[in-house]
């Protein structure tokens, strides 16, 4: 029998597969598919700051519109009960989420200020959390701020948040730190018990024909693994905190080299949202039967087997294998 | 008791009683009267029960007539029902008021009086409603305060339920139904005490049910109706006593005590005022003032006019009346005097003659109008009005408050009499719509009114237009309670909240001596002495006083607050007027921001927040120079090139003094010139469009689009640029049809809303900067007085041969010079590009009838007029009849103008032997299906009418008169989707089966944008609207299928944002449609919360999201073989929630109840499949001629 169990940041899973942060899961029902289709646990839909933010201004400007304008109308809408501006949906659905599955439900939490991340990362460990992942996204457009500024901010919020927080926490990273290995390792000292490699930004476009920035949902591809494989291989071992990979998780096989390169979990959102819940089902069929052909147990048994403490320090991972490649060197 | 204290107005009062005490509520919304309607829906909807426990519902109908319908249904199924209405509302209730009234039937109506529409539409207050019910059978009870709007509300009730009379219970609009005052709440315990359930369980005995059958409503002839009319008598007897022991109770329950006609006075008065109504708060104050002069005078408020208590008048008069004035706010001419003075004159006189007055000599009664629409009623007037009565031979029929010297019966007046009290603190703050004025006033009132001891009051006034709106907010308060019902004209605290106010209005003429000022300024205190006008100096100087400026925007813009002052100056102004100390101001001021925006999220308080804080630290006082130095006065209101009418008539409305306007300058019918929109120049744009040759392609989006006509393209010859200003641009045209000619596209500098519209619609992108298009938007004064010179010059420019013009392409449309300018209409409004279209094609042919509406309000609200002419002197003659009867109205011209040409004919034939058979051909057999054959048509007709000139004839002379109707013209309904879709759907529905020539152009906003965003039938399902406030849960009507379904009608939905091409089309094709058509424009629209600068990209989706799929049926093509059905748009490729989540109105029910939200969410995308499959199998339907068709 393969044993697909993991464990991540603590949590024992009944595999390690995690449908990540997406559209897919803001639903209980598709919480409820997915778990059955044995995803190890379920990553919430992000609790966004600046979404309350522009969501409250945005309300208020437009309940403002033509207001007190003209003798005949006043104002132009009803004034309902509630508008939930605030956290309160979100934390209702940690609480749903939890009562409906028995697979660990980790929240998504992607914020601004200091002062609100430690304040919504309590609502939600108060709404029954068993884990949060903190998204840290930031586009430093601000030219005359340097990299270590970038750099202190994100963990200054990573203290912040743990010093108040009793369930697990893990860090969904950026890959464009100019040092991501002591990055990481920052963030593991700062006691976060996993890192997730890594952020997806989403990037405009520009249409020619109407001359204007597009900015439209793009799903991962699968060769945005390989960026995520090797600074796991390169972490695994290294750090104490648990390994998370998301990005370009497509097939079985991806699944097994994150598992190989020294991740606990897969996560995944832009295949599911491409193939339906049900391709996690055969993505943990398809690997069982890999293993199974391959004489593996389980993935316990494979996890960091091609990470670079286990392949050794000159094999595969660093410059040199690029200076090999771009010199046509064979080996 | 200890009852609640509130800070609300006369409307919230009366419907928070009548929610109370009702289980049904039946209403059609009707300015002032609509928020009584809305609050019950709100509270309906909030599941706050009435008294007993139980829910009410409300329902809206499609008209007035159809809630006084399902009103009588209620009430004699045995349910508490009511209403609220107004004006013409009110009118079309009378049917079923006399039906009530006649069977006893217990029910309360609720009206904020307004005027009724004669010469003009008013929605302002007075009498003539509520008197035009007098012979319905209703007790009409008075209310002259908010506070007695609730007393009397609960009266009435009480009243009705043991009478069996149902009631009509009245107050002012506007100065009572929107006056916030502070209200004593009768307590749900009160009510209980005051109501009692057995007459409730009477009435319901009294209701049908098949469980106890009886019929009711029978017809009558000759031989019984008149006894049975009479068998009602005791109960009309009973009624006033049965009033007056409902007064007795309240004022044992609550201590406030009302009686059928309450003295206020000397008891041994000589000369008395009696009158209802509002204003006789006015004139208790006055009296007040004048008894403490000794004088011998009093004022009888009459509460219950219907029935008329005589016995209880009589008692009321002090014995020592020797002169009686009665003021009537309502006119009724031809009558011997106005209703109440016809009632005082006949209650006394039979008194008299029964011999029950107590009075030594029969008191000389006059009678007097005031306080028509709303007009001020002062104590000024009031002592006039005493001061008549003084007099040997007091003037009878007289009017106060106007100059009317017509037939000179208006008394004069001293403006500067007074009965303010000194304690109490008047402020008048002037501030734009939207921009948070009001707002912030409210809020400080009810600051004022519930957090200290003072007594307050609130009343705001806007002006007539949508964009730019003018608001002047009147706060009073004080330790004394407050009577004064008219606006405050000597103010100890004037805020002016908008810098360009300055050149436009002389406002510190109102300020006292010593009195405050405090301006929103962009230029700080060291600067902005320099940038006042001298009339504002010279009062700063004159009347010494205390001067503040903030740069009130600045803060708003730094805390985030974008153009929202309203934190900011309320802020300021409690610093000022140390009404509270700062710091508890402050806090109070925090504790209503969250109370308020606490809801829309912590952001929203926390920016308001930041505004308070820092408001007061930009706060400074001007120490003013010794002189008046400016070199430069308020602007004129308008050229001094404007017509006389306009200097003398308009001018004044236009500087807010058109109280100032005497009778005589008035048209005696109604009757406006047209085209005087373009003096008024009102200056309101922050930024206009600025052309950019080198960039533009010539295509006419950008004027096609312009909501106030005021970005304009001409074709012209190049020769004529010799003269243009140095600054004035131009380009070779790109018209093959005009060789070697010149194109300027020009901007209305002082016309413009700067709504930016043009600038979205125009594909033209600089190639080297791609935010740059071939217009943008740039700060106005700047470009002011050069954009001036050359939009002059610009109009000089010849118009284009219309001849030579391909009037299906949106780039010749450009150069149709639209006979619809300037209008008052929102800033970006969706509708006003049809109105300007219709007005660019057939304007110089057309004639409209157009329902009430915004469209009426922006066509023909004054003070100036937006139809205009065109260099010959044609253009569209306008009307507006009501909210109903547009297409009707509108059948009728067409009606008037075939007949018409009939009788011409006949007549032409007739007169051959004198006008020669070649004219009399020519004009009978005339080709008018282009301009051009129009053009020579009306050569011919001016011909005619010369040759006519000669003949001596009865017959030339009959034929002169009519001799117009010899060219074609082009009838029009206009309104929106509440006429076309409710209030006079029946009649559309009508005149389009009539197959007469009308055409019928609906501009759906999808709600009743006028009155304030109420629900009609156009509605798309999960909007949410009043009166739908959990989101509609029914689908839109489908109005284009419904009159499609006749097959005769030319149909056409239209987008003009999604396919200005298609918009074109319909119209050219709907007007040479020899029989009705019909065109549903898609209106993009503020009240469905939509910022406006997004309306056109907003119709593009909802086209593309298949939620308005463009069509046109077209009758005339079955005689071609063809299906008449065309679906003019592509099938659906957008999500239905990336249309409608970009507005307000459903994007606020995902917000509030995101599980209703997204079930409703997924019914509408049903109903867009299912309407775009059967439009395409339609669309694909084999041809079948229909017998129908219009002959050939």
């Amino acid at each position: 029998m393969i044993d697909l169990k993991t464990t991540y940041l603590g949590l024992a899973l009944p595999s390690p597969i995690i449908p990540s942060s997406s559209p897919l899961s803001e639903k209980l029902d598709n919480l409820l598919r997915l778990e059955e289709a044995g995803a190890g646990a379920v990553v919430l839909p992000s609790l966004f700051e600046e979404q309350f933010t522009k969501d409250s201004l945005e309300l208020d400007q437009q309940l403002s519109l033509g207001t007190d304008r003209f003798a005949e109308a006043l104002n132009v809408f009803p004034d309902l009960e509630q508008y939930n501006r605030g956290s309160e949906r979100y934390l209702e659905s940690i609480q749903k989420a939890k009562a409906a599955l028995s697979i660990p439900v980790i929240a998504s939490l992607n914020g601004k200020t200091l002062g609100s991340w430690v304040r919504y990362a309590k609502e939600i460990e108060q709404a029954g959390a068993d884990a949060l992942e903190l998204n840290i996204y930031d586009i430093p457009v601000d030219l005359q701020e340097p990299g270590h500024s970038v750099e202190s901010k994100c963990l200054d919020l990573v203290k912040a948040v743990r010093s108040e927080l009793h369930i697990p926490l893990a860090v969904k990273l950026s890959p464009y730190f100019s040092a991501i290995g002591n990055m990481a390792l920052e963030i593991d000292q700062a006691k976060a018990d996993g890192l997730v490699l890594f952020n997806r930004f989403y990037q405009p476009d520009i249409d020619l024909e109407e001359l204007e920035v597009v900015t439209n949902l793009q799903y991962s591809t699968p060769e945005e693994l390989r960026l995520r494989l090797q600074w796991t291989a390169l972490l695994y071992g290294q750090i104490s905190a648990d390994l998370a990979i998301t990005g370009g998780v497509y097939a079985h096989s991806d699944v097994l080299k994150c598992m190989m390169a020294g991740a606990k979990v897969a996560m995944m959102a832009s295949a599911l949202l491409k193939h339906g819940v049900n391709h996690l089902k055969k993505l943990l069929e398809a690997m069982a039967h890999w293993m199974e052909e391959h004489d593996y147990e389980s993935v316990e048994q494979m996890r960091g087997s091609m990470s670079r403490k286990a392949i050794g320090a000159s094999e595969g991972y660093e410059r040199v294998q690029y200076v090999r490649l771009l010199s046509g060197d064979p080996r | 008791m200890v009852r609640p204290i509130l800070m609300i107005d006369g409307n919230e009062a009366a419907a928070y009683a009548a929610y109370q005490l009702n289980e049904v509520i039946a209403i059609y919304p009707i300015t002032p009267s609509s928020p009584m309607g809305e609050l019950s829906d709100q509270w309906s909807a909030q599941r706050k029960p009435n008294l007993w426990g139980t829910i009410p519902q409300v329902v809206e109908l499609q008209s007035e007539a159809g809630a006084a319908g399902a009103l009588h249904g209620a009430l004699q199924a045995g349910a508490l029902a009511t209403t609220f209405t107004a004006s013409q509302g009110l009118l079309l209730m009378i049917p079923n008021m006399f039906k009530m009234a006649g069977e006893l039937t217990s029910t309360v109506i609720h009206v904020a009086a307004r005027t009724v529409a004669t010469h003009a539409l008013s929605i302002y207050g007075d009498h003539s409603d509520v008197m035009a019910t007098r012979t319905t059978g209703f007790a009409l009870l008075s209310s002259n305060s908010p506070q007695e709007a609730m007393d009397l509300a609960v009266i009435a009730q009480d009243s009705t339920l043991r009478s069996r009379v149902p009631f009509l219970h009245f107050f002012d609009g506007f100065r009572t139904s929107h006056e916030e005052a502070r209200v004593e709440q009768v307590t749900a315990e009160e009510l209980r005490a005051i109501i009692d359930d057995r007459f409730i369980d009477e009435h319901r005995s009294r209701a049908l049910s098949p469980d106890h059958p009886f019929i009711r409503g029978t017809a009558q002839n000759p031989d019984v109706f008149f006894q049975a009319r009479e068998a009602c008598n005791t109960f009309y007897l009973d009624c006033p006593g049965i009033v007056r022991d409902a007064m007795e109770r309240f004022a044992q329950v609550t201590g406030r005590s009302y009686h059928l006609f309450d003295y206020v006075g000397a008891p041994d008065a000589e000369r008395v005022i009696v009158m209802m109504g509002s204003g006789a708060q006015a004139a208790e104050e006055t009296v007040h003032q004048l008894l403490a002069g000794g004088e011998k005078l009093g004022l009888l408020m009459v509460r219950l006019f219907r029935p008329f208590s005589v016995r209880d008048f009589i008692a009321a008069l002090p014995a020592t009346t020797r002169k009686i004035a009665v003021l009537d706010r309502t006119k009724e001419p031809g009558s011997i005097g106005d209703p109440l003075y016809l009632d005082v004159l006949s209650a006394i006189a039979e008194a008299t003659e029964d011999g029950q007055v107590p009075f030594p000599a029969r008191p000389r009664i006059i009678g007097g109008r005031y306080g028509l629409s709303s007009k001020e009623f002062t104590p000024a007037m009031v002592k006039a009005v005493f001061d008549e009565l003084a007099k040997e031979q007091p003037k009878n029929h007289f009017t106060i408050g106007i100059q009317e010297d017509v037939t000179h019966s208006s008394l004069p007046y001293d403006p500067s009499f007074s009965t303010e009290d000194p304690r109490t603190l008047r402020c008048l703050f002037y501030g734009l719509g939207s921009d948070g004025t009001v707002s912030a006033n409210k809020n400080s009132i009810k600051i004022i009114g519930l957090e200290t001891e003072n007594y307050a009051q609130g009343f705001y006034f806007y002006d007539s237009k949508k964009a730019g709106t003018v608001t002047v907010s009147h706060l009073r308060f004080g330790p004394k309670p407050i009577h004064s019902t008219y606006q405050i004209n000597r103010a100890n605290f004037i805020a002016c909240h908008q810098f360009f106010f300055l050149e436009q209005f002389d406002f510190l003429r109102n300020a006292e001596e010593g009195a405050t000022f405090l301006l929103n300024s962009p230029f700080g205190p060291e600067e902005v002495w320099d940038r006042l006008p001298r009339q504002v100096q010279r009062s700063i100087l004159d009347k010494k006083l205390k001067f503040y400026v903030i740069d009130g925007y600045r803060v708003a813009k730094d805390s985030g607050m974008g153009n929202r002052i309203n934190t900011i100056m309320q802020t300021c102004f409690f610093a000022i007027s140390g009404v509270l100390p700062v710091d508890l101001a402050i806090e109070k001021i925090k504790e209503s921001i969250r109370k308020t925006y606490g809801k829309r999220g912590e952001a929203v308080v926390k920016m308001n927040f930041e505004a308070v804080d820092h408001a007061l630290a930009h706060l400074h006082q001007v120490t003013a120079p010794s002189e008046a130095n400016s070199s430069f006065a308020i602007r004129r209101p308008v050229p001094l090139e404007a017509p006389a009418f306009v200097q003398n008539t308009l001018a004044p409305i236009i500087a807010l003094a058109g109280d100032s306007v005497p009778t005589s300058a008035m048209p005696v019918d109604g009757t406006f010139p047209s085209a005087t929109s373009q003096w008024e120049r009102r200056n309101i744009a922050l930024e206009i469009p600025v052309w950019d040759p080198a960039i533009c392609i010539q295509c006419g989006k950008c004027s096609i689009v312009c909501p106030h006509s005021t970005i304009r393209g001409k074709v012209y010859d190049s020769a004529l640029l010799e003269g243009a200003p140095a600054a004035f641009q131009s380009a070779p045209a790109r018209w093959k049809e005009f060789p070697g000619a010149s194109f300027s596209i020009q901007v209305a500098p002082e016309d413009c809303t700067g709504c930016g519209l043009c600038v979205q619609n125009c594909p033209a992108k600089n190639k080297k900067e791609a935010g740059l298009r071939a217009i943008n938007l740039r700060p106005q004064p700047p470009l002011r007085a050069q954009e001036v010179e050359n939009w002059a010059f610009f109009l000089s420019l010849p118009e284009a041969d219309r001849s030579k013009l391909k009037l299906n392409q949106v780039r010749d449309v450009m150069l149709l010079r639209p006979l619809f300018e300037f209008s008052g209409a929102c800033a970006g409004c969706g509708e006003t590009p049809y109105v300007k279209l219709l007005s660019q094609f057939f304007g110089d042919r057309a004639i409209i009838g157009n329902a009430t509406g915004c469209s009426s309000i922006y066509g023909g609200n004054l003070p100036t007029t937006p139809w205009a002419k065109n260099a010959e002197g044609h253009g569209p003659a306008w009307s507006n009849s009501l909210f109903e009867d547009a297409a009707e109205f509108a059948l009728g011209m067409r009606l008037a103008i075939d007949k018409q040409a009939d009788f011409a004919r006949d007549l032409l034939l007739r007169l051959t032997p004198f006008l020669g058979e070649q004219l009399v051909d020519s004009l009978l057999q005339a080709e008018q299906s282009s301009q051009e054959g129009m053009r020579l048509q009306r050569e011919r007709v001016a011909a005619l009418k010369l040759a006519l000139a000669s003949l001596e004839c009865a017959e030339a002379q009959q034929l002169i008169a009519i001799a117009d109707t010899l060219v074609k013209k082009s009838v029009w309904a206009l309104g929106g989707d509440g006429w076309a879709y409710d209030i006079g759907y029946g009649g559309l529905d009508h005149v389009l089966a009539s197959g007469r020539n009308v055409n019928a152009l609906v501009l759906d906003t999808e709600v009743y944008s006028n009155t304030g965003g109420q629900m009609s039938k156009s509605t798309p399902r999960g909007a949410v609207a009043r009166f739908a406030a959990n989101g509609k849960d029914t689908r839109k009507k489908d109005l284009a299928m419904m009159a499609i379904s006749y097959g005769t009608v030319y149909v056409a939905r239209i987008a003009l944002g999604a396919d200005d091409g298609q918009t074109i089309k319909a119209f050219l094709e709907a007007e040479a449609f020899e029989g009705p058509s019909l065109i549903i424009a898609y209106s993009h629209c503020i009240n469905q919360g939509l910022d406006l600068i997004h309306g056109l990209d907003q119709q593009k989706k909802a086209v593309s999201s298949g939620y308005w799929p463009l069509l046109r049926y077209n009758p005339e093509l079955l005689k071609l073989g063809r299906n008449p059905f065309l679906l003019d748009s592509k099938p659906p490729t957008l999500p239905l929630a990336e249309y409608i989540y970009n507005e307000t109105r459903y994007s606020m029910l995902k917000a509030s109840e995101p599980e209703r939200a997204e079930k409703l969410l997924a019914l509408a995308e049903e109903d867009v499949a299912s309407r775009w499959a059967l439009y395409q199998n339609l669309a694909a339907m084999p041809v079948r001629p229909n017998p129908e068709s219009p002959p050939e």
